[in-house]
Protein backbone atom coordinates (compact mmCIF):
# COMPACT_ATOMS: atom_id res chain seq x y z
CA UNK A 1 0.00 0.00 0.00
CA UNK A 2 2.73 2.18 0.95
CA UNK A 3 4.64 1.68 -2.32
CA UNK A 4 2.06 1.98 -4.13
CA UNK A 5 0.71 5.48 -2.74
CA UNK A 6 4.56 6.41 -3.65
CA UNK A 7 4.10 5.41 -7.15
CA UNK A 8 1.05 6.73 -7.75
CA UNK A 9 0.34 9.92 -5.37
CA UNK A 10 3.14 11.18 -4.04
CA UNK A 11 4.96 11.91 -7.21
CA UNK A 12 1.91 14.00 -8.02
CA UNK A 13 1.12 15.82 -4.92
CA UNK A 14 5.07 16.81 -5.51
CA UNK A 15 4.45 18.22 -9.10
CA UNK A 16 1.15 20.36 -7.79
CA UNK A 17 3.19 21.68 -5.24
CA UNK A 18 6.24 22.88 -6.61
CA UNK A 19 4.75 23.25 -10.35
CA UNK A 20 7.58 25.87 -11.35
CA UNK A 21 10.08 23.17 -10.43
CA UNK A 22 7.89 20.89 -12.39
CA UNK A 23 7.79 23.33 -15.65
CA UNK A 24 11.76 23.74 -15.54
CA UNK A 25 11.85 20.40 -15.42
CA UNK A 26 9.79 19.46 -18.16
CA UNK A 27 11.30 22.56 -20.16
CA UNK A 28 14.68 20.84 -19.43
CA UNK A 29 13.83 17.60 -20.41
CA UNK A 30 11.71 18.95 -23.63
CA UNK A 31 15.21 20.25 -24.78
CA UNK A 32 17.51 17.80 -24.45
CA UNK A 33 14.70 15.22 -26.51
CA UNK A 34 15.60 17.85 -29.03
CA UNK A 35 18.86 16.65 -29.32
CA UNK A 36 17.93 13.25 -29.82
CA UNK A 37 15.56 14.29 -32.37
CA UNK A 38 18.63 15.14 -33.81
CA UNK A 39 20.49 12.18 -33.85
CA UNK A 40 16.91 10.31 -34.41
CA UNK A 41 16.64 12.61 -38.04
CA UNK A 42 19.53 10.96 -39.28
CA UNK A 43 18.15 7.57 -39.52
CA UNK A 44 14.76 8.84 -40.68
CA UNK A 45 16.25 10.46 -43.54
CA UNK A 46 18.59 6.99 -44.44
CA UNK A 47 15.26 4.29 -43.95
CA UNK A 48 12.77 7.41 -45.64
CA UNK A 49 14.64 7.37 -49.02
CA UNK A 50 16.27 3.62 -49.19
CA UNK A 51 14.56 1.78 -46.64
CA UNK A 52 18.04 0.77 -45.04
CA UNK A 53 17.92 0.75 -41.25
CA UNK A 54 21.60 2.73 -40.94
CA UNK A 55 22.88 1.31 -37.44
CA UNK A 56 26.16 3.33 -38.69
CA UNK A 57 24.37 6.85 -37.40
CA UNK A 58 25.45 6.94 -34.31
CA UNK A 59 29.04 6.34 -35.90
CA UNK A 60 29.09 8.88 -38.29
CA UNK A 61 27.98 11.45 -35.20
CA UNK A 62 31.11 10.23 -33.33
CA UNK A 63 33.42 10.46 -36.73
CA UNK A 64 31.80 13.99 -37.77
CA UNK A 65 32.41 15.08 -33.85
CA UNK A 66 35.90 13.78 -33.78
CA UNK A 67 36.86 15.21 -37.30
CA UNK A 68 35.56 18.34 -36.29
CA UNK A 69 37.37 18.89 -33.19
CA UNK A 70 40.34 17.28 -34.04
CA UNK A 71 40.47 20.35 -37.04
CA UNK A 72 39.60 22.47 -34.27
CA UNK A 73 42.58 21.50 -32.09
CA UNK A 74 45.17 22.05 -35.31
CA UNK A 75 44.67 25.60 -34.80
CA UNK A 76 42.05 25.92 -37.44
CA UNK A 77 39.28 28.57 -36.91
CA UNK A 78 35.53 26.61 -36.26
CA UNK A 79 34.52 28.12 -39.97
CA UNK A 80 36.95 26.67 -41.51
CA UNK A 81 37.09 23.00 -39.49
CA UNK A 82 33.14 23.19 -40.40
CA UNK A 83 33.69 23.95 -44.05
CA UNK A 84 36.60 21.22 -44.23
CA UNK A 85 34.39 18.67 -41.89
CA UNK A 86 31.14 19.01 -44.29
CA UNK A 87 33.53 17.91 -47.29
CA UNK A 88 34.98 14.80 -45.11
CA UNK A 89 30.76 13.94 -44.58
CA UNK A 90 30.14 14.30 -48.46
CA UNK A 91 33.12 12.41 -49.20
CA UNK A 92 32.26 9.65 -46.79
CA UNK A 93 28.72 9.28 -48.10
CA UNK A 94 30.22 9.03 -51.83
CA UNK A 95 32.28 6.16 -50.50
CA UNK A 96 30.09 4.34 -49.00
CA UNK A 97 27.59 4.64 -51.82
CA UNK A 98 30.04 3.21 -54.40
CA UNK A 99 31.72 0.91 -51.75
CA UNK A 100 28.94 -0.35 -49.86
CA UNK A 101 25.26 0.29 -51.54
CA UNK A 102 25.88 -0.04 -54.95
CA UNK A 103 27.36 -3.64 -54.69
CA UNK A 104 24.34 -4.57 -52.91
CA UNK A 105 21.91 -3.24 -54.86
CA UNK A 106 18.66 -5.15 -54.50
CA UNK A 107 19.62 -7.43 -51.83
CA UNK A 108 17.34 -7.72 -48.90
CA UNK A 109 16.86 -4.76 -45.97
CA UNK A 110 18.69 -7.38 -43.92
CA UNK A 111 22.01 -7.63 -45.91
CA UNK A 112 22.25 -3.83 -45.99
CA UNK A 113 22.17 -3.51 -42.57
CA UNK A 114 24.31 -5.88 -41.80
CA UNK A 115 26.65 -3.97 -44.18
CA UNK A 116 26.03 -1.03 -42.26
CA UNK A 117 26.48 -2.82 -38.94
CA UNK A 118 30.40 -3.40 -40.57
CA UNK A 119 30.63 0.39 -41.54
CA UNK A 120 30.12 1.78 -37.71
CA UNK A 121 33.22 -0.51 -37.28
CA UNK A 122 35.02 0.93 -39.95
CA UNK A 123 33.86 4.63 -38.84
CA UNK A 124 34.70 3.85 -34.88
CA UNK A 125 38.13 2.48 -35.93
CA UNK A 126 39.19 4.74 -38.57
CA UNK A 127 37.68 8.13 -36.56
CA UNK A 128 39.97 6.80 -33.58
CA UNK A 129 42.88 5.30 -35.34
CA UNK A 130 42.79 9.13 -36.90
CA UNK A 131 42.52 11.46 -34.06
CA UNK A 132 43.27 9.38 -31.12
CA UNK A 133 40.51 8.06 -28.27
CA UNK A 134 41.23 10.47 -25.66
CA UNK A 135 38.04 13.00 -24.68
CA UNK A 136 38.08 15.87 -26.18
CA UNK A 137 36.69 19.06 -25.05
CA UNK A 138 34.45 20.94 -27.84
CA UNK A 139 34.06 24.61 -27.32
CA UNK A 140 32.27 26.37 -30.02
CA UNK A 141 31.53 29.52 -27.34
CA UNK A 142 27.81 28.54 -26.64
CA UNK A 143 26.96 29.58 -23.17
CA UNK A 144 26.44 26.70 -20.80
CA UNK A 145 24.81 28.55 -18.02
CA UNK A 146 20.91 28.89 -16.87
CA UNK A 147 19.17 31.59 -18.21
CA UNK A 148 15.68 32.83 -16.32
CA UNK A 149 12.79 32.92 -18.39
CA UNK A 150 9.16 34.05 -17.03
CA UNK A 151 10.75 33.54 -13.74
CA UNK A 152 11.52 29.44 -14.80
CA UNK A 153 16.04 28.70 -14.96
CA UNK A 154 16.45 27.22 -18.04
CA UNK A 155 19.50 26.13 -19.74
CA UNK A 156 21.32 28.23 -22.44
CA UNK A 157 23.03 25.64 -24.22
CA UNK A 158 20.16 23.75 -24.97
CA UNK A 159 17.94 26.41 -26.24
CA UNK A 160 20.54 27.71 -28.62
CA UNK A 161 20.28 23.65 -29.69
CA UNK A 162 16.68 23.81 -29.75
CA UNK A 163 17.43 26.57 -32.07
CA UNK A 164 19.62 24.98 -34.25
CA UNK A 165 18.12 21.85 -34.58
CA UNK A 166 14.81 23.86 -35.60
CA UNK A 167 16.46 25.62 -38.65
CA UNK A 168 18.25 22.60 -39.53
CA UNK A 169 14.79 20.77 -39.85
CA UNK A 170 12.75 24.11 -41.71
CA UNK A 171 15.83 24.17 -43.96
CA UNK A 172 15.75 20.05 -44.59
CA UNK A 173 11.86 20.01 -44.93
CA UNK A 174 11.95 23.37 -47.06
CA UNK A 175 14.48 21.93 -49.47
CA UNK A 176 12.76 18.66 -49.63
CA UNK A 177 9.15 20.05 -50.53
CA UNK A 178 10.18 22.59 -52.66
CA UNK A 179 12.89 21.67 -55.29
CA UNK A 180 13.22 19.19 -57.95
CA UNK A 181 16.03 17.21 -55.78
CA UNK A 182 13.58 17.05 -53.08
CA UNK A 183 10.89 16.01 -55.15
CA UNK A 184 13.26 13.34 -56.30
CA UNK A 185 13.93 12.34 -52.67
CA UNK A 186 10.37 12.21 -52.00
CA UNK A 187 9.98 10.15 -54.97
CA UNK A 188 12.13 7.08 -54.10
CA UNK A 189 11.07 7.40 -50.42
CA UNK A 190 8.17 6.38 -51.74
CA UNK A 191 8.49 3.71 -54.87
CA UNK A 192 11.76 2.66 -56.18
CA UNK A 193 10.94 1.57 -59.68
CA UNK A 194 8.30 4.26 -60.35
CA UNK A 195 11.49 6.66 -59.45
CA UNK A 196 13.65 4.66 -61.82
CA UNK A 197 11.05 4.83 -64.45
CA UNK A 198 10.99 8.05 -64.79
CA UNK A 199 14.61 8.22 -64.54
CA UNK A 200 15.56 8.69 -61.31
CA UNK A 201 19.46 7.84 -60.57
CA UNK A 202 18.75 5.95 -57.59
CA UNK A 203 23.00 6.30 -56.78
CA UNK A 204 22.74 9.98 -56.98
CA UNK A 205 19.75 10.14 -54.87
CA UNK A 206 21.76 7.84 -52.49
CA UNK A 207 25.03 9.59 -52.18
CA UNK A 208 22.59 12.97 -51.33
CA UNK A 209 20.43 10.91 -48.80
CA UNK A 210 23.81 9.97 -46.78
CA UNK A 211 25.58 12.99 -47.44
CA UNK A 212 22.56 15.03 -45.98
CA UNK A 213 22.52 12.18 -43.17
CA UNK A 214 26.24 12.75 -42.84
CA UNK A 215 24.93 16.55 -42.68
CA UNK A 216 22.63 16.00 -39.59
CA UNK A 217 24.90 13.44 -37.79
CA UNK A 218 27.84 16.25 -37.62
CA UNK A 219 25.34 19.01 -36.23
CA UNK A 220 24.28 15.95 -33.33
CA UNK A 221 27.61 15.29 -33.37
CA UNK A 222 28.94 18.89 -32.59
CA UNK A 223 25.97 19.54 -30.45
CA UNK A 224 26.51 16.69 -28.03
CA UNK A 225 30.04 16.81 -28.02
CA UNK A 226 30.09 20.13 -26.70
CA UNK A 227 27.61 18.76 -24.12
CA UNK A 228 29.92 15.93 -23.15
CA UNK A 229 33.11 16.59 -24.72
CA UNK A 230 34.32 14.73 -28.02
CA UNK A 231 34.59 10.60 -26.96
CA UNK A 232 33.78 7.17 -27.93
CA UNK A 233 30.10 7.72 -26.33
CA UNK A 234 29.15 9.87 -28.54
CA UNK A 235 28.62 6.50 -30.79
CA UNK A 236 26.07 5.27 -28.13
CA UNK A 237 23.93 7.98 -28.03
CA UNK A 238 22.37 6.57 -31.06
CA UNK A 239 21.11 3.52 -29.04
CA UNK A 240 19.05 6.64 -27.42
CA UNK A 241 17.73 7.47 -30.63
CA UNK A 242 16.35 3.47 -31.05
CA UNK A 243 13.38 4.36 -28.83
CA UNK A 244 13.08 7.86 -30.47
CA UNK A 245 12.28 5.89 -33.96
CA UNK A 246 9.95 3.33 -32.36
CA UNK A 247 7.98 6.40 -31.16
CA UNK A 248 7.81 8.42 -33.78
CA UNK A 249 8.09 5.91 -36.37
CA UNK A 250 10.88 5.10 -38.82
CA UNK A 251 9.37 7.18 -42.00
CA UNK A 252 8.06 10.62 -40.17
CA UNK A 253 10.38 13.41 -39.94
CA UNK A 254 7.96 15.26 -37.71
CA UNK A 255 7.33 11.76 -36.16
CA UNK A 256 11.24 11.70 -34.81
CA UNK A 257 11.68 15.25 -33.74
CA UNK A 258 7.67 14.52 -31.35
CA UNK A 259 9.39 10.79 -30.24
CA UNK A 260 12.40 13.13 -29.17
CA UNK A 261 10.52 15.55 -27.31
CA UNK A 262 8.14 12.76 -25.79
CA UNK A 263 11.10 10.95 -24.64
CA UNK A 264 13.35 13.62 -23.68
CA UNK A 265 10.57 14.91 -21.34
CA UNK A 266 9.24 12.22 -19.95
CA UNK A 267 12.64 10.43 -18.77
CA UNK A 268 13.31 13.60 -16.99
CA UNK A 269 10.43 14.26 -15.27
CA UNK A 270 10.14 10.45 -14.81
CA UNK A 271 13.78 10.54 -12.98
CA UNK A 272 12.98 13.49 -10.87
CA UNK A 273 9.90 12.81 -9.79
CA UNK A 274 9.41 8.60 -9.61
CA UNK A 275 13.45 8.16 -9.28
CA UNK A 276 12.96 7.78 -5.74
CA UNK A 277 10.91 5.56 -5.08
CA UNK A 278 11.88 3.41 -7.99
CA UNK A 279 15.25 3.26 -6.84
CA UNK A 280 17.04 6.20 -9.15
CA UNK A 281 18.54 5.67 -12.76
CA UNK A 282 15.32 5.66 -14.51
CA UNK A 283 16.90 7.93 -16.97
CA UNK A 284 18.96 4.66 -18.28
CA UNK A 285 16.13 3.06 -18.94
CA UNK A 286 12.76 5.02 -18.93
CA UNK A 287 12.66 5.41 -23.09
CA UNK A 288 13.27 1.90 -24.05
CA UNK A 289 10.32 0.71 -21.66
CA UNK A 290 8.59 3.37 -23.40
CA UNK A 291 9.11 1.88 -26.48
CA UNK A 292 8.37 -1.60 -25.45
CA UNK A 293 4.91 -0.71 -24.50
CA UNK A 294 4.68 0.93 -28.09
CA UNK A 295 5.90 -1.89 -29.87
CA UNK A 296 3.09 -3.86 -27.80
CA UNK A 297 0.32 -1.46 -28.78
CA UNK A 298 1.19 0.69 -32.03
CA UNK A 299 4.17 -0.90 -33.55
CA UNK A 300 3.94 2.00 -36.42
CA UNK A 301 4.96 4.19 -33.59
CA UNK A 302 3.46 7.70 -33.55
CA UNK A 303 3.61 8.82 -37.31
CA UNK A 304 4.38 6.22 -39.03
CA UNK A 305 3.00 3.92 -42.07
CA UNK A 306 0.55 1.33 -41.33
CA UNK A 307 2.66 -1.46 -42.54
CA UNK A 308 0.08 -3.76 -44.28
CA UNK A 309 1.18 -6.24 -46.54
CA UNK A 310 -0.71 -7.23 -49.57
CA UNK A 311 -0.52 -11.05 -50.75
CA UNK B 1 -20.38 5.43 -84.73
CA UNK B 2 -17.47 5.60 -82.79
CA UNK B 3 -16.64 1.73 -83.86
CA UNK B 4 -16.46 3.26 -87.59
CA UNK B 5 -14.58 6.21 -86.29
CA UNK B 6 -11.80 4.21 -85.01
CA UNK B 7 -11.88 2.24 -87.47
CA UNK B 8 -11.00 4.99 -89.28
CA UNK B 9 -8.59 6.07 -87.69
CA UNK B 10 -6.61 2.78 -87.58
CA UNK B 11 -6.32 3.03 -91.24
CA UNK B 12 -5.12 6.45 -90.68
CA UNK B 13 -2.27 5.59 -88.17
CA UNK B 14 -1.48 2.46 -90.53
CA UNK B 15 0.28 5.14 -92.56
CA UNK B 16 2.64 6.52 -90.63
CA UNK B 17 3.83 3.85 -89.13
CA UNK B 18 8.05 3.70 -88.98
CA UNK B 19 10.90 1.58 -88.95
CA UNK B 20 11.18 -0.63 -85.89
CA UNK B 21 11.77 0.90 -82.97
CA UNK B 22 12.67 -1.59 -80.38
CA UNK B 23 13.10 -5.12 -80.79
CA UNK B 24 13.29 -8.14 -78.74
CA UNK B 25 15.42 -10.77 -79.47
CA UNK B 26 14.92 -14.64 -78.12
CA UNK B 27 14.31 -13.24 -74.76
CA UNK B 28 14.94 -15.79 -71.91
CA UNK B 29 13.95 -15.02 -68.31
CA UNK B 30 14.10 -17.10 -65.15
CA UNK B 31 13.94 -16.57 -62.22
CA UNK B 32 15.25 -19.42 -60.16
CA UNK B 33 13.21 -22.90 -61.95
CA UNK B 34 10.60 -20.43 -62.97
CA UNK B 35 10.82 -19.60 -66.60
CA UNK B 36 8.82 -16.58 -67.05
CA UNK B 37 10.10 -16.49 -70.72
CA UNK B 38 11.40 -17.88 -73.31
CA UNK B 39 12.48 -17.34 -76.02
CA UNK B 40 10.08 -14.33 -76.92
CA UNK B 41 10.91 -12.15 -79.93
CA UNK B 42 8.56 -9.93 -81.20
CA UNK B 43 9.46 -5.97 -82.66
CA UNK B 44 7.46 -2.81 -82.03
CA UNK B 45 7.17 -0.23 -84.97
CA UNK B 46 7.25 3.81 -84.71
CA UNK B 47 4.07 5.28 -84.19
CA UNK B 48 2.19 1.77 -83.82
CA UNK B 49 0.15 0.66 -81.00
CA UNK B 50 0.84 -2.77 -79.98
CA UNK B 51 -1.08 -4.82 -77.63
CA UNK B 52 0.68 -7.38 -75.46
CA UNK B 53 -1.99 -10.32 -74.52
CA UNK B 54 -2.02 -13.34 -72.64
CA UNK B 55 -3.33 -15.23 -69.74
CA UNK B 56 -2.59 -14.48 -66.28
CA UNK B 57 0.93 -15.20 -65.55
CA UNK B 58 1.80 -15.20 -69.20
CA UNK B 59 4.67 -13.64 -68.91
CA UNK B 60 3.29 -9.94 -69.86
CA UNK B 61 4.30 -7.51 -67.15
CA UNK B 62 7.86 -9.66 -66.80
CA UNK B 63 8.30 -8.21 -71.05
CA UNK B 64 7.33 -4.89 -69.84
CA UNK B 65 9.86 -5.12 -67.06
CA UNK B 66 12.55 -6.40 -69.69
CA UNK B 67 11.98 -3.96 -72.12
CA UNK B 68 12.75 -1.15 -69.57
CA UNK B 69 15.17 -2.79 -67.78
CA UNK B 70 14.26 -3.67 -64.57
CA UNK B 71 14.78 -7.02 -65.43
CA UNK B 72 17.79 -8.50 -67.15
CA UNK B 73 16.80 -11.33 -69.16
CA UNK B 74 19.45 -14.42 -68.87
CA UNK B 75 19.17 -14.77 -72.74
CA UNK B 76 18.61 -12.32 -75.69
CA UNK B 77 18.62 -8.93 -75.97
CA UNK B 78 16.50 -5.71 -76.64
CA UNK B 79 17.56 -3.70 -79.86
CA UNK B 80 16.45 -0.24 -79.31
CA UNK B 81 16.78 1.75 -82.57
CA UNK B 82 18.58 -0.61 -84.18
CA UNK B 83 21.71 -0.55 -82.02
CA UNK B 84 21.64 -4.19 -80.11
CA UNK B 85 21.52 -3.34 -76.04
CA UNK B 86 24.28 -5.23 -73.95
CA UNK B 87 21.91 -4.27 -70.76
CA UNK B 88 18.88 -2.20 -70.74
CA UNK B 89 19.32 -0.44 -67.82
CA UNK B 90 15.97 1.87 -66.69
CA UNK B 91 18.06 5.02 -66.53
CA UNK B 92 19.19 4.54 -70.35
CA UNK B 93 15.53 3.61 -71.13
CA UNK B 94 14.05 6.52 -69.39
CA UNK B 95 16.96 8.88 -70.68
CA UNK B 96 16.03 7.54 -74.21
CA UNK B 97 12.00 8.07 -73.86
CA UNK B 98 10.47 5.05 -72.66
CA UNK B 99 7.86 5.83 -70.31
CA UNK B 100 5.65 3.22 -68.10
CA UNK B 101 3.12 2.84 -65.96
CA UNK B 102 2.46 -0.10 -63.58
CA UNK B 103 -0.38 -2.96 -63.40
CA UNK B 104 -0.45 -1.89 -59.44
CA UNK B 105 -0.14 1.42 -60.21
CA UNK B 106 3.44 2.76 -58.68
CA UNK B 107 2.82 6.48 -57.70
CA UNK B 108 4.37 8.62 -54.87
CA UNK B 109 1.41 8.62 -52.98
CA UNK B 110 2.56 10.80 -50.11
CA UNK B 111 2.71 13.80 -53.04
CA UNK B 112 0.15 15.68 -54.84
CA UNK B 113 -0.78 15.00 -58.34
CA UNK B 114 1.28 18.21 -59.28
CA UNK B 115 4.30 17.19 -57.35
CA UNK B 116 3.95 13.64 -59.16
CA UNK B 117 3.60 14.60 -62.65
CA UNK B 118 6.37 17.33 -62.07
CA UNK B 119 8.97 14.07 -61.79
CA UNK B 120 8.57 13.03 -65.42
CA UNK B 121 10.75 16.23 -65.70
CA UNK B 122 12.94 15.39 -63.59
CA UNK B 123 15.61 14.34 -66.40
CA UNK B 124 15.02 17.61 -68.47
CA UNK B 125 16.04 19.86 -65.31
CA UNK B 126 19.43 21.21 -65.62
CA UNK B 127 19.71 23.18 -62.91
CA UNK B 128 22.46 22.05 -60.40
CA UNK B 129 21.31 21.43 -56.54
CA UNK B 130 22.70 24.60 -55.47
CA UNK B 131 20.57 26.53 -58.00
CA UNK B 132 17.78 24.74 -56.76
CA UNK B 133 18.19 25.25 -53.18
CA UNK B 134 18.18 29.18 -53.67
CA UNK B 135 15.67 29.04 -56.51
CA UNK B 136 17.54 31.37 -58.72
CA UNK B 137 18.11 32.47 -61.99
CA UNK B 138 18.23 28.96 -64.47
CA UNK B 139 16.88 26.78 -61.23
CA UNK B 140 13.65 29.35 -61.37
CA UNK B 141 13.16 29.63 -65.36
CA UNK B 142 13.20 25.65 -65.54
CA UNK B 143 10.93 24.80 -62.62
CA UNK B 144 8.24 27.64 -64.56
CA UNK B 145 9.00 26.38 -68.29
CA UNK B 146 8.51 22.47 -66.59
CA UNK B 147 5.26 24.02 -64.60
CA UNK B 148 3.63 25.29 -67.87
CA UNK B 149 4.44 21.66 -69.78
CA UNK B 150 2.62 19.57 -66.83
CA UNK B 151 -0.21 22.46 -66.75
CA UNK B 152 -0.87 21.00 -70.22
CA UNK B 153 -0.83 17.44 -69.71
CA UNK B 154 -3.10 18.13 -66.81
CA UNK B 155 -5.21 19.96 -69.00
CA UNK B 156 -4.94 17.15 -71.66
CA UNK B 157 -5.70 14.61 -69.33
CA UNK B 158 -8.90 16.78 -67.97
CA UNK B 159 -7.62 16.11 -64.24
CA UNK B 160 -6.71 20.08 -63.12
CA UNK B 161 -9.16 19.54 -60.24
CA UNK B 162 -7.31 17.44 -58.48
CA UNK B 163 -3.77 19.53 -58.93
CA UNK B 164 -3.31 19.50 -56.02
CA UNK B 165 -4.67 16.27 -54.06
CA UNK B 166 -2.25 14.15 -52.58
CA UNK B 167 -2.41 11.06 -54.90
CA UNK B 168 -2.82 8.64 -51.97
CA UNK B 169 -6.39 10.11 -51.47
CA UNK B 170 -7.49 9.54 -55.14
CA UNK B 171 -9.96 6.90 -56.60
CA UNK B 172 -8.58 4.20 -58.73
CA UNK B 173 -9.29 5.50 -62.06
CA UNK B 174 -8.06 8.74 -61.61
CA UNK B 175 -4.79 7.17 -59.85
CA UNK B 176 -4.63 5.58 -63.42
CA UNK B 177 -4.85 8.89 -65.32
CA UNK B 178 -2.29 10.76 -63.21
CA UNK B 179 0.13 7.21 -63.69
CA UNK B 180 -0.53 8.07 -67.63
CA UNK B 181 0.10 11.84 -66.89
CA UNK B 182 3.75 11.08 -65.35
CA UNK B 183 4.76 9.13 -68.28
CA UNK B 184 3.26 11.73 -70.58
CA UNK B 185 5.07 14.04 -68.96
CA UNK B 186 8.43 12.48 -70.06
CA UNK B 187 7.42 13.38 -73.52
CA UNK B 188 8.03 9.82 -74.38
CA UNK B 189 9.06 8.04 -77.87
CA UNK B 190 7.64 5.08 -76.67
CA UNK B 191 5.21 4.76 -73.89
CA UNK B 192 5.06 1.00 -72.24
CA UNK B 193 1.30 1.06 -69.85
CA UNK B 194 0.89 -2.36 -67.89
CA UNK B 195 -3.03 -2.79 -67.98
CA UNK B 196 -4.07 0.94 -68.06
CA UNK B 197 -7.68 0.01 -67.97
CA UNK B 198 -8.10 -2.61 -65.08
CA UNK B 199 -10.52 -2.33 -62.60
CA UNK B 200 -11.55 0.88 -64.77
CA UNK B 201 -16.00 1.10 -64.91
CA UNK B 202 -17.31 1.16 -69.12
CA UNK B 203 -16.99 5.59 -68.90
CA UNK B 204 -13.54 5.20 -67.18
CA UNK B 205 -11.79 2.84 -69.91
CA UNK B 206 -13.60 4.76 -72.78
CA UNK B 207 -11.73 8.08 -71.81
CA UNK B 208 -8.75 5.85 -71.52
CA UNK B 209 -8.95 4.68 -74.93
CA UNK B 210 -9.50 7.88 -76.40
CA UNK B 211 -6.20 9.54 -74.13
CA UNK B 212 -4.18 6.74 -75.64
CA UNK B 213 -5.60 7.30 -79.00
CA UNK B 214 -4.61 11.10 -78.94
CA UNK B 215 -1.48 10.33 -77.21
CA UNK B 216 -0.79 8.16 -80.26
CA UNK B 217 -2.25 10.23 -83.68
CA UNK B 218 -1.11 13.78 -81.99
CA UNK B 219 2.29 13.56 -80.88
CA UNK B 220 3.40 10.33 -82.77
CA UNK B 221 4.27 8.26 -79.88
CA UNK B 222 4.21 4.58 -79.95
CA UNK B 223 2.24 3.02 -77.31
CA UNK B 224 2.88 -1.01 -76.26
CA UNK B 225 0.11 -2.23 -73.67
CA UNK B 226 -0.78 -5.00 -71.68
CA UNK B 227 -4.83 -5.57 -71.61
CA UNK B 228 -6.84 -7.42 -70.64
CA UNK B 229 -10.17 -6.49 -72.18
CA UNK B 230 -10.31 -7.92 -75.59
CA UNK B 231 -12.72 -5.39 -76.89
CA UNK B 232 -10.16 -2.23 -76.38
CA UNK B 233 -7.04 -4.42 -77.65
CA UNK B 234 -9.57 -5.24 -81.03
CA UNK B 235 -10.57 -1.60 -81.41
CA UNK B 236 -6.92 0.35 -81.00
CA UNK B 237 -4.79 -2.34 -81.44
CA UNK B 238 -2.74 -2.07 -84.96
CA UNK B 239 -0.42 -5.36 -84.13
CA UNK B 240 -1.18 -7.68 -81.21
CA UNK B 241 1.25 -10.52 -79.39
CA UNK B 242 -0.05 -13.27 -77.19
CA UNK B 243 1.74 -15.15 -74.66
CA UNK B 244 1.12 -17.70 -72.36
CA UNK B 245 3.59 -19.39 -70.19
CA UNK B 246 6.49 -17.57 -71.25
CA UNK B 247 6.32 -18.04 -75.14
CA UNK B 248 5.17 -16.64 -78.17
CA UNK B 249 1.95 -17.95 -79.17
CA UNK B 250 0.73 -15.44 -82.01
CA UNK B 251 1.65 -12.36 -83.81
CA UNK B 252 -0.32 -10.06 -85.82
CA UNK B 253 -3.01 -7.88 -87.05
CA UNK B 254 -6.06 -8.41 -84.09
CA UNK B 255 -7.87 -9.77 -86.99
CA UNK B 256 -5.86 -12.58 -87.65
CA UNK B 257 -4.93 -13.17 -84.29
CA UNK B 258 -7.98 -13.05 -83.10
CA UNK B 259 -8.98 -16.23 -84.87
CA UNK B 260 -5.97 -18.05 -83.98
CA UNK B 261 -7.05 -21.50 -82.64
CA UNK B 262 -3.79 -21.33 -80.56
CA UNK B 263 -4.79 -18.52 -79.39
CA UNK B 264 -8.83 -18.98 -78.86
CA UNK B 265 -7.47 -22.09 -77.49
CA UNK B 266 -5.22 -20.96 -74.07
CA UNK B 267 -8.06 -18.56 -73.69
CA UNK B 268 -11.01 -19.89 -73.60
CA UNK B 269 -9.69 -23.56 -72.71
CA UNK B 270 -10.08 -26.76 -75.17
CA UNK B 271 -13.56 -27.32 -74.65
CA UNK B 272 -14.26 -24.26 -77.44
CA UNK B 273 -15.54 -25.12 -80.38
Amino acid sequence: METLSAVLVEPFVAIAEAPMFFFEVLIGGLLSGVMYALVALGFVLIFKASGVFNFAQGAMVLFAALFFVGFIDLGWPIWLSLVVTVGVMVLLALVIERAVLRPLVNQDPIILFMATIGITFFLDGFGQTLWGSDVRRLDIGIPDDPLIVAGLYVNQFDIYAAVICGLLVLGLALFFQFTPTGRALRAVADDHQAAMSVGVPLNVIWAIVWTVAGIVGLVAGIMWGAKLGVQFNLALIALKALPVLILGGFTSVPGAIVGGLIIGAGEKVAEVFWGEVLGGAIEDWFAYMLAMVFLLFRPQGLFGEKIIERV
Amino acid sequence: MSGVQQRESAVQRKRHIGDVLLAAENIGLRFGGVQALAGVSFDIREGEIRAIIGPNGAGKSSMLNVINGFYQPQEGHIVWRGQRMRRMRPHFAARNGIARTFQNIALFKGMTTLDNIMTGRMLKMRATMLEQAVFWGRARREELEHRAFVERIIDFLEIPHIRNVPVGKLPYGLQKRVELARALAMEPTLLLLDEPMAGMNLEEKEDMCRYILDVNEEFGTTVALIEHDMGVVMDISDRVVVLDYGRLLADGPPEEVRRDPEVIKAYLGVSQD
